[in-house]
């Protein structure tokens, strides 16, 4: 038995160091201890959080019902008959259209994001870790999406599916899936580059065991970081395509289609008129904030 | 100070700010340096060598870096010039060499014209006159067909022509002083020679003075006149390179010239020295090496002890050493 | 009779069994450097070339050579990290990856490596207990008993388990990561492991208690080392035997004490006389070689020495010298030179053949 060790540290209180050093601070306990001291992205966070959670409970928050108009109280301002908010070009109490607009916005801002996840991350991962043959076909058919500007993919799809939802989401997705491969696969072949990996192999394991044990957990963090920048992009494009009237159809409420219907009152009411637009820009700051916050707590240089 | 001293460092300290805490680079550095003279600074990783010499020469950035104690070059403290008369002294009186040539020169010009342009700018030479200089200054070098190696770019260069040229430069303006930082580590050990060669040849030719540093015992012996061995931002050892490496005076010297490997025999396990450096940023305020050496005493752990001078010019920085209680 | 003289042949190897554990033959890797208009291949890097050499069992041997002589990657190219051109790599008497021979899985239980990179070649997201007893969860042991099994190989290496059995490698030193690689090495019990400039980033105190422990290792467990590295003091202190890379060639293999002592190729005396003298009073006063060593791509025909070499002739242009060993020599030295091969026709050659009685 070889008995030598080298760690001569000097500490203030060596019991309480070393049950500190015996537990070992992993990557994720050290990004939240980075993220609690960053006190602009947590109230950040906390938004979002609130927004989650408006929209999640929409019924029980919302003051009105979101579809009921009125031919009197239309476009009245703040405050006007107990309507918060004011009403929008139908009477309709515009508070309660936009914490119900927000499940619509949230869920085309969010889910084709992490569709486009699971799917480009597969196939960057894939052309990653494989190179290769598989690295051309993946990395030449996503060079093929690329060529197109992302706003015109999206249109492009949606003008040829029809407009609505589950349209509006399956054409976000295809469109977020090349930048999700392309990052997925720098950070794979990246990380497949390290000697860890040659390690790896050099126990005899097989693909998949390396990916699931070496990889993966190296690749989350900077994939993560520049998916939930994505977030506030796919928010915009999903009120841009309601707003082309290619995304969610009326008399739904979502922030984007509540925009184009308020735009003739721009010359009425030009606050009650701004509103949806308010709310994209927030929640995709928000978003964008976050990321970058995570950015800095995750130490991801992308 | 001495008559005849170019530089004289007077208790300088470095310390780092940092999230984790403040790290004690350099603690207390003396030391003058003689007209024409070699220093050689050994020490490992973190002992604070390369962190002195960008003391001296005014290169660690101010937002992060506190500088304490006295640095006087030419007369001057260095640490009062402004940064115009900084950047006049840097490179036309103080050159430094790195161990990486790539980021002295800008990859987008000719190694010609970069060397020229400092001729230019510090001595208001003609280009023309720079150019012819510059020439002979890779000449000087021992660059083979330097007037064709002008017009070559830095990438273009092997690793030792690169380092040759970095040379070059930094002897463009006839510096007094020229700091080197492990210039020769990333070189293969056959360039590796020529190089230490070629400074030596330098330096004799040119008069200048030298700091060099190195982690390296047969380097630094091939190269110094005079060695400071040193450790958790300390001297701890300074005297004639021959003195030094042939009856070290520290534990610590004692314990790096026994685990090099060729005091060895094969078969055998080696004189290693158990533990690792202190921890920077906790210092204790005893002797650094004391957790580590196989001499420490209850003494060594009261106080940092004085580098105390054992002959005329060879010091050490142990209790026991240099109260005559200890030969190693 | 018959035990001395073989005794006699391989010096300082008296103990050890005569069989070859590790059989390299004429392996070869050519990498392309592509380039242009759609990646033409431009160029040849000839990184290894036709290089032959056997380990013995309970030996080390030391490969030393500058950079860009293809000592790493014939360690990868061994460890079929990376794909040969050409040659055959026999491990206990079984060729790998051969029908009839042993597949990759088996030679990974059997030969492991270690990196010089401490830092990059641990995971840093995993825990380094975790990072030790993945080898042998990838040959079915259960995560427990792996685990286990970490904990014991740490001790092994120095690192009490209960201090850092849940630590990151972030949070060691790099004398204790390198541990954990040693440790993440032997997990798999290996009879053979290659140690790629394993202590070349270390401090020269770290350095001599990873060579310690390497030393201790090797006698508690029957191990045999490929050593690599690029400084020669390291070398002839830990090896047996020593190979000398030039440019992807051997150019001179034999044990240290005959290597070091009585060098026989040009680029060996070279290489040896370059060292940095470690005495004050007898400093090298001339440099053995002039310039850089030539750049891979595309090197010189012939002999890849002759551009440097003092003795270069005509005959060192054309053809490459074969590695031969000399009767004087024993089997324990063998030379890649024309002045060494008395049918080469080398001048050199030719006098010293005459000059002998």
């Amino acid at each position: 038995m070889v008995s030598k060790t080298d760690n001569t540290v000097i500490v203030v209180d060596p019991a309480e160091a070393l049950r500190r050093a015996r537990q070992g601070r992993g990557y994720w306990r050290r990004v939240w201890e980075r993220l609690r001291g960053d006190w602009g992205t947590l109230s950040v966070i906390g938004i979002i959080l609130l927004i989650l959670l408006a929209a999640a409970f929409a019924p029980f928050v919302a003051t009105h019902d979101p579809m009921q108009g009125s031919i009197l109280g239309r476009l009245k301002g703040f405050g006007y008959n107990g309507h918060i908010l004011g009403t929008d070009e139908t009477g309709r109490d515009l508070f309660s259209r936009i914490v119900f607009g927000a499940r619509l916005s949230l869920i085309t801002g969010v889910l084709p994001v992490l569709f486009a996840l699971v799917i480009g991350g597969f196939l960057g991962v894939v052309a990653g870790y494989f190179r290769g043959f598989p690295n051309s076909v993946i990395m030449r058919g996503v060079d093929v999406l690329y060529a197109f500007p992302s706003i015109l993919l999206a249109i492009a799809i949606t003008g040829m599916l029809g407009s609505g939802l589950t349209n509006t989401i399956l054409a976000l997705t295809i469109t977020f899936i090349p930048p999700l491969v392309r990052i997925s696969e720098t950070v794979t072949s990246q990380v497949r580059s390290l000697d860890f990996v040659e390690a790896a192999r050099s126990s005899g394991a097989r693909p998949l065991t390396i990916i699931r044990f070496h990889i993966l957990n190296n690749m989350l963090g900077p994939v993560l970081v520049y998916t939930t920048s994505l977030i506030s992009i796919s928010i915009i494009l999903a009120a841009g395509l309601s707003f082309l009237g290619l995304g969610v159809t009326p008399p739904d409420a979502e922030w984007g289609l509540m925009l184009n219907n308020l735009r003739s009152a721009i010359w009425v009411n030009p606050v009650i008129a701004a509103l949806p637009g308010v709310m994209i820009f927030i929640t995709s700051m928000c978003f964008n904030l976050m990321s970058d916050g995570l950015r800095q707590a995750m130490d991801v240089r992308l | 100070m001495s008559q005849d001293s170019i530089l004289s460092v007077d208790n300088l300290s470095v310390r780092f700010r940092t999230h984790e805490g403040i790290v004690h680079a350099v603690n207390g550095v003396s030391f003058d340096l003689a007209q024409g003279e070699v220093l050689g600074i050994l020490g490992e990783s973190g002992s604070g060598k390369s962190v002195t010499l960008r003391a001296i020469i005014g290169l660690l950035p101010r937002e992060y870096a506190s500088i304490g104690g006295r640095v006087r070059f030419g007369g001057r403290e260095i640490q009062h010039l402004s940064n115009e008369e900084l950047n006049a002294i840097r490179g036309a009186r103080i050159a430094m060499i790195f161990q990486e040539p790539m980021v002295a020169f800008d990859p987008v010009f000719t190694v010609g014209d970069q060397i020229a342009e400092t001729i230019v700018r510090h001595d208001g030479a003609s280009w023309r006159d720079a150019m012819r200089r510059a020439r002979d200054l890779l000449e000087l070098v021992q660059i083979p067909s330097a007037k064709r190696r002008l017009a070559a770019y830095p990438h273009e260069m092997s690793g030792g022509m690169q380092q040759r040229a970095m040379i070059a430069l930094a002897l463009s303006c006839n510096p007094q002083l020229l700091l080197a930082d492990e210039p020769t580590t990333a070189l293969d050990v056959t360039v590796q020679i020529q190089i230490i060669l070629l400074l030596r040849e330098l330096q004799r030719e040119l008069g200048m003075s030298v700091i060099f540093v190195t982690h390296d015992v047969g380097v630094a012996t091939e190269i110094s006149d005079r060695l400071a061995v040193m450790y958790a931002g300390r001297f701890v050892e300074t005297g004639p390179a021959v003195d030094v490496i042939e009856q070290p005076r520290h534990p610590y010297t004692d314990g790096l010239l026994s685990s090099t490997v060729l005091s060895a025999r094969q078969g055998h396990r080696l004189n290693a020295i158990p533990g690792a450096p202190p921890d920077l940023m906790a210092l204790p305020d005893a002797c650094s090496f004391a957790p580590r050496c196989r001499y420490a005493e209850e003494q060594c752990l009261s106080g940092v002890p004085a580098l105390s001078p054992i002959t005329r010019d060879h010091a050490t920085r142990c209790l026991r050493v240099g109260e005559g209680r200890l030969e190693l | 009779m018959v035990t001395t003289t073989i005794t006699d042949a391989v010096p300082g190897m008296t103990a050890v069994e005569q069989q070859p554990l590790l059989v390299v033959r004429d392996l070869r890797k050519h990498f392309a450097v592509k380039g242009g208009f759609l990646g033409r291949t431009q160029a040849v890097v000839q990184a290894v070339d036709n290089v032959t050499f056997d380990v013995m069992k309970g030996e080390t041997l030391g490969i030393v050579g500058e950079s860009g002589c293809g000592k790493s990657t014939t360690a990868r190219v061994i460890m079929h990290l990376i794909e040969p051109d050409a040659g055959e790599v026999i491990f206990d008497g079984q060729a790998v990856g051969h029908s009839d021979g042993i597949g990759y899985r088996e030679l990974y239980r059997n030969v492991q490596m270690v990196f010089q990179d401490s830092y990059s070649s641990l995971n840093p997201r995993l825990p380094i207990a975790l990072s030790v007893a993945f080898g042998p969860m990838v040959h079915g042991m259960l995560r427990g008993a792996a685990l286990e099994r970490a904990a014991s190989v740490l001790g092994q290496v120095g690192l009490d388990s209960a201090n850092f059995a849940n630590r990151y490698s972030h949070e060691l030193s790099g004398g204790q990561r390198q541990r954990v690689n040693i440790a993440r090495a032997l997990a798999l019990e290996p009879k053979l492991i290659l140690l790629d400039e394993a202590v070349s980033s270390l401090d020269k105190s770290i350095e001599a208690q990873v060579l310690n422990l390497l030393f201790d290792l090797k006698r508690e467990f029957d191990l045999t080392y490929i050593f690599i590295s690029h400084d020669l003091n390291v070398v002839r202190y830990i090896s047996d035997r020593v190979l000398v890379m030039y440019l992807g060639k051997v150019a001179e293999i034999g044990s240290v004490e005959a290597v070091y002592t009585n060098p026989q190729h040009p680029y060996t005396q070279a290489l040896l006389s370059s060292m940095p003298s470690m005495d004050p009073r007898r400093r090298t006063e001339q440099a053995p070689l002039t310039g850089d060593p030539p750049n891979p791509i595309n090197p010189p025909s012939g002999c890849r020495f002759r551009t440097r070499c003092p003795f270069a002739e005509d005959i060192c242009a054309g053809t490459p010298p074969r590695l031969t060993s000399r009767p004087e020599h024993g089997i324990s030295q063998q030379v890649a030179c024309h002045m060494h091969d008395p049918s080469s026709g080398h001048s050199r050659a030719m006098a010293t053949e005459a000059a002998r009685p």
